[in-house]
């Protein structure tokens, strides 16, 4: 008979702390540990940049899948040119290009520059992605390679000219870290080949270090910083390194980018490796860059 | 001792029912609208948590700000980044009971019009809400739905001039929940 009622007891203590099991509070806490259950999951870094360009180079971003990215973008003359030119505004050169998101990892991209009537076709391609959870990844790491086709008229038409001479070639790493909601950095080993250069001894390839990074002023305002540092065995003869900052300004689907360089061309031949102008003689001249995106496939 | 065992099933039994009383989901639907005239945004989250318990009625939500999925890549950027700042509030819960639980009987097929009152807390803001819910019982499977609007400035998520037509200052949510017994 004692052992039924110490059972009895046991029974209605269960019955009790049962009862107390079901207090408000702790409905949360019970959702809380089946979260922490199913926490199995990545969170992958997004917005590290607010678009495909940090300035005239990539940032690791890319366009999402489906997503067609116009961009617009203008480089006028140098400043230091004087009031005649309009500090450079008279002189305007362009390029349009087309960026279009294969998939996540994926994106295709066209462009046209006035500068040298130069085509530029590319990928990138997603290789990492820094991400938190399950997956914990420091860094992103993208590749770029670029080829991109000079179509100005042969200097000297008496000489057999190859249409190679043309073209030229360009492969980039970009390694990307978001460290915090405001700032994010970026390294860009660069490799560019050429295959017709002007004197006999100047190098066909050549090697750059990038570095780059933004920091956001506002949610929508970011001022952004980029520098490639060109390898001085293989500089080509009278080439400066190119050094641009600028601001992002998001509003909606558009991202203006608005900055001052000392590079005029806009594709990575170009301004890695063609850049004349120097900062400290005013050689500075002023540019922006539009995109607007456009959601044509599924995103998801 | 015909009555102690009597007494000992009961107990047994209560304790039995006291376990069913949590019903659970983890894949529940949230989604939501904002109509403009100019475009209408809308958004879903198929990984909505919450807890029902079905005795007292107490009903609690968790919802992970960037599990929501848009038609367009960059509003859904845009939602995470500027709007809801989901790296620094990662989290919206709703806390609260439905206050006439009475009314539902779990263990009769029926569809019932209950009330709920709780605390919801979005954008590291929390505000007091009643809203209409519908519960039904479906041989003994329960689900529950509600449709309600959140006013945006009372979640302080600051909408910029430029987009200021583009985003309606009263959101309308949506909420669909099927529950298993836990």
């Amino acid at each position: 008979m004692k052992s039924i009622k110490i059972l009895f007891l046991f029974l209605f203590t269960i019955t009790f702390s049962n009862s107390f099991a079901q207090e408000p509070e702790d409905l949360m806490k019970l959702l809380e540990k089946e979260m922490e259950a199913t926490k199995q999951k990545t969170f992958y870094t997004t917005a590290t940049f607010k678009t495909t360009r940090l300035i005239n180079g990539h940032s690791v971003e890319n366009v999402a899948k489906g997503v067609l990215d116009v961009k617009i973008s203008h480089r006028f003359g140098n400043i230091n040119d004087g009031g005649y030119e309009l500090f450079g505004l008279d002189k305007a050169t362009m390029r349009m290009g087309f960026d279009y998101g294969v998939t996540r990892y994926l994106m295709v991209g066209l462009g046209r520059s006035t500068h040298q009537k130069t085509y530029d076709a590319f990928f990138k391609l997603k290789i990492l992605r820094q991400s938190k959870g399950l997956k914990n990844m420091p860094i992103t790491l993208s590749y770029v390679p670029t080829i991109a086709l000079r179509t100005l008229k042969y200097e000297d038409q008496t000489l057999k000219n190859y249409y190679t001479s043309r073209l030229f070639y360009t492969h980039q790493l970009i390694i990307g870290r978001k460290f915090s909601e405001g700032t994010s950095l970026q390294l860009m080993p660069t490799f560019v080949h050429q295959n017709l250069v002007k004197g006999a001894n100047d190098p066909n390839d050549m090697f750059a270090i990038g570095i780059g990074g933004r920091q956001k002023l506002t949610k929508r305002v970011s001022v952004n910083i980029e520098y490639y540092y060109q390898l001085t065995d293989y500089k080509q003869p009278g080439t400066t390194n190119s050094l641009s900052v600028g601001f992002d300004i998001e509003t909606g689907g558009h991202v203006f980018q608005l900055h001052f360089t000392n590079s005029q061309g806009m594709n990575e031949r170009t301004f890695i490796s063609d850049t004349k102008g120097k900062w400290e003689k005013g050689d500075i001249l002023f540019g922006f860059n539009i995109s607007r995106v456009f959601t044509i496939g599924k995103n998801h | 001792m015909k009555n102690l065992i009597l007494i000992f099933a009961a107990i047994v039994t209560l304790n039995c029912t006291a376990t069913a009383q949590n019903h659970i989901t983890k894949n529940g639907k949230v989604s939501f609208f904002s109509k403009t005239d100019i475009e209408n945004i809308d958004a879903v989250n198929n990984q909505a948590m919450s807890v029902l318990n079905t005795q007292n009625g107490d009903i609690v939500f968790s919802i992970l700000i960037n599990g929501f999925l848009f038609k367009k890549a960059l509003m859904q950027e845009h939602f995470n980044e500027n709007y809801m700042e989901s790296t620094k509030f990662p989290k919206g819960s709703f806390k609260g009971s439905i206050t006439d639980i009475s009314k539902v009987n779990f263990n009769k097929d029926g569809t019932y019009n209950v009330s709920v009152k709780g605390d919801l807390n979005l954008h590291g803001e929390t505000k007091n809400i009643t809203v209409p819910a519908v519960i039904q019982v479906k041989a003994k499977k329960i689900s529950a739905n509600a449709t309600f609007n959140v006013s945006v400035d009372d979640f302080k998520i600051s909408i910029p001039k430029v987009v200021e037509n583009n985003i309606s200052k009263t959101i309308e949510i949506k909420v669909d929940c099927n529950y298993e017994a836990r």
